[in-house]
């Protein structure tokens, strides 16, 4: 029976010591061994975006990247997103502008839109567009989301 | 069935090649084709997972003496904000700008690209047209080794390097061209992200005046690898890219490539692309 690995990281601004199987992805230790949920599991293979988490402030697929893997970086998954001021203003810009249908791509979506407006707070559409190239949502055409992001950035620069 | 046991992770080259050399590794750079490709099984997984991300010999961008050494584990996101990329190696820089998505390029190294060796891996066609060189490291016998081997060797078939089981690839080195060169990249798929080419092509060629020298035209998902085009090639060497030229080096790289039918496109649809598409790439850099 392997050991498994030891690691510890930090998970939306918590410390946290696991022993994860050498072979586990993030995205099945943060749904299956920690709970948290909001990071859905879409294709698993890189495809969908809606597992997208924040691994050292860059967006990335927590369905390709091994647990083991975590040890020692920052992690932040949408849980934590939502509590920041963007992820509010992400959140209430999507209720708004009716950017959510079935919800499922949402999660995946609002982190690595607040990714998109912390590296580029004054997107255009089209560095919007480029920015979700890694999203798919099936409902909505992604106009709707388009829209929440491009509001949720404009707030911000008006701060 | 994966028979993965532990998982390592090595803090220096040295380390990292002596846990290579004890066999049964598999070596895990960004994970975004090591992971959906041992899920299908199309890669077996090995007892050993060694991680490379602490190695720090596999980092950074940095030129000396003319030559650009790329870390094997340089993300393709650093290399997009790499201002020695985007103005000196334009032609990757252009790949990288085509590359997957923002979460893949976040976490995708320009090493396991290489060493993934796809016949569509995006940064191999624009490497292989820069006459990059693979380093490639090993510990025979308790001491570091390097050995060096021209891109346009490395690759064997689709997935298969001349990178032995005990090597590991450390960085791709890259030529600087001369400032007054000019390049161009196409990468033809059916949407602009996350998209497998159905081919890519490469171009890269020094002007003096009107004419082309030292031209390098490589194309990519054509053949079992990426290839270089060394008919095309000379059919423009030393001329002006007009029309006739152009139409030379068209008809020689059809008589190149290999392409095959898939689900992306068909073999004639391939061979379409190619000879319109070069044309309009080698134009265009040439008119930039």
């Amino acid at each position: 029976m392997p050991a498994g690995c030891d690691i510890a990281f930090t998970l939306n601004g918590v410390k946290r010591e696991l022993n994860v199987p050498a072979g586990m992805s993030a995205l099945e230790m943060l749904r299956d061994k920690l709970g948290l949920t909001g990071t859905k599991y879409g294709c698993g293979e890189g495809e969908c975006g809606a597992c997208t988490i924040l691994v050292d402030g860059r967006s990335m697929n927590s369905c390709l990247l091994f647990a083991a893997d975590c040890d020692g970086r920052e992690l932040v998954t949408i849980e934590g997103v939502a509590t920041t001021p963007r992820g509010e203003r992400l959140r209430d810009a999507f209720v708004a502008n009716g950017a959510v249908q079935c919800g499922f791509c949402t999660p995946g979506l609002m982190v690595q839109a607040s990714s998109l407006i912390e590296r580029q707070p004054c997107a255009t559409e089209t560095e919007i567009r480029r920015g979700i190239e890694g999203n798919l949502c099936r409902c909505t055409g992604y106009r709707k989301i388009i829209d929440a992001i491009a509001t949720a950035a404009t707030e911000k620069s008006h701060e | 069935m994966s028979v993965l046991e532990t998982y390592r992770a090595p803090q220096s080259l040295d380390e990292a090649a002596g846990i290579l050399r004890e066999g049964n590794v598999t070596v895990l750079a960004g994970g975004t084709d090591v992971m959906p490709q041992s899920r299908i099984g199309k890669l077996k997984l090995q007892p050993v997972l060694m991680s490379l991300r602490r190695v720090p010999e596999l980092r950074g961008i940095c030129e000396e003496g003319g030559t650009v050494r790329l870390g094997a584990l340089v993300t393709i996101s650093e290399l997009l904000e790499s201002a020695l990329v985007r103005e000196r190696l334009n032609v990757l820089w252009q790949a990288c700008d085509h590359f997957a998505s923002d979460q893949i390029r976040n976490a995708a190294t320009v090493g396991g690209n290489l060493c993934n060796a796809s016949p569509a891996g995006d940064t191999l066609v624009p490497l292989l047209a820069l006459d990059a060189r693979a380093v490639l490291v090993s510990k025979p016998n308790g001491k570091l080794q390097e050995r060096r081997v021209p891109l346009a060797e490395f690759f064997t078939g689709p997935g298969r390097t001349v990178r032995t089981g005990a090597e590991l690839l450390a960085a791709a080195e890259v030529p600087l061209p001369p400032r007054e060169s000019v390049g161009g990249f196409y990468k033809h798929g059916t949407r602009p992200g996350l998209d497998i080419s159905a081919i890519a092509i490469a171009f890269v060629a020094r002007r003096e005046g009107k004419a082309l020298r030292d031209v390098r035209v490589a194309f990519g998902a054509v053949a079992p690898t990426p290839i270089r085009a060394p008919r095309a090639e000379a059919a423009l060497e030393g001329r002006a890219p007009d029309e006739p030229a152009l139409e030379a080096a068209a008809s020689a790289a059809l008589g190149e490539i290999r392409p095959i039918s898939d689900l992306r496109a068909s073999d004639w649809y391939r061979r379409e692309l190619v000879r319109n598409m070069l044309k309009r790439v080698i134009d265009h850099a040439c008119r930039m």
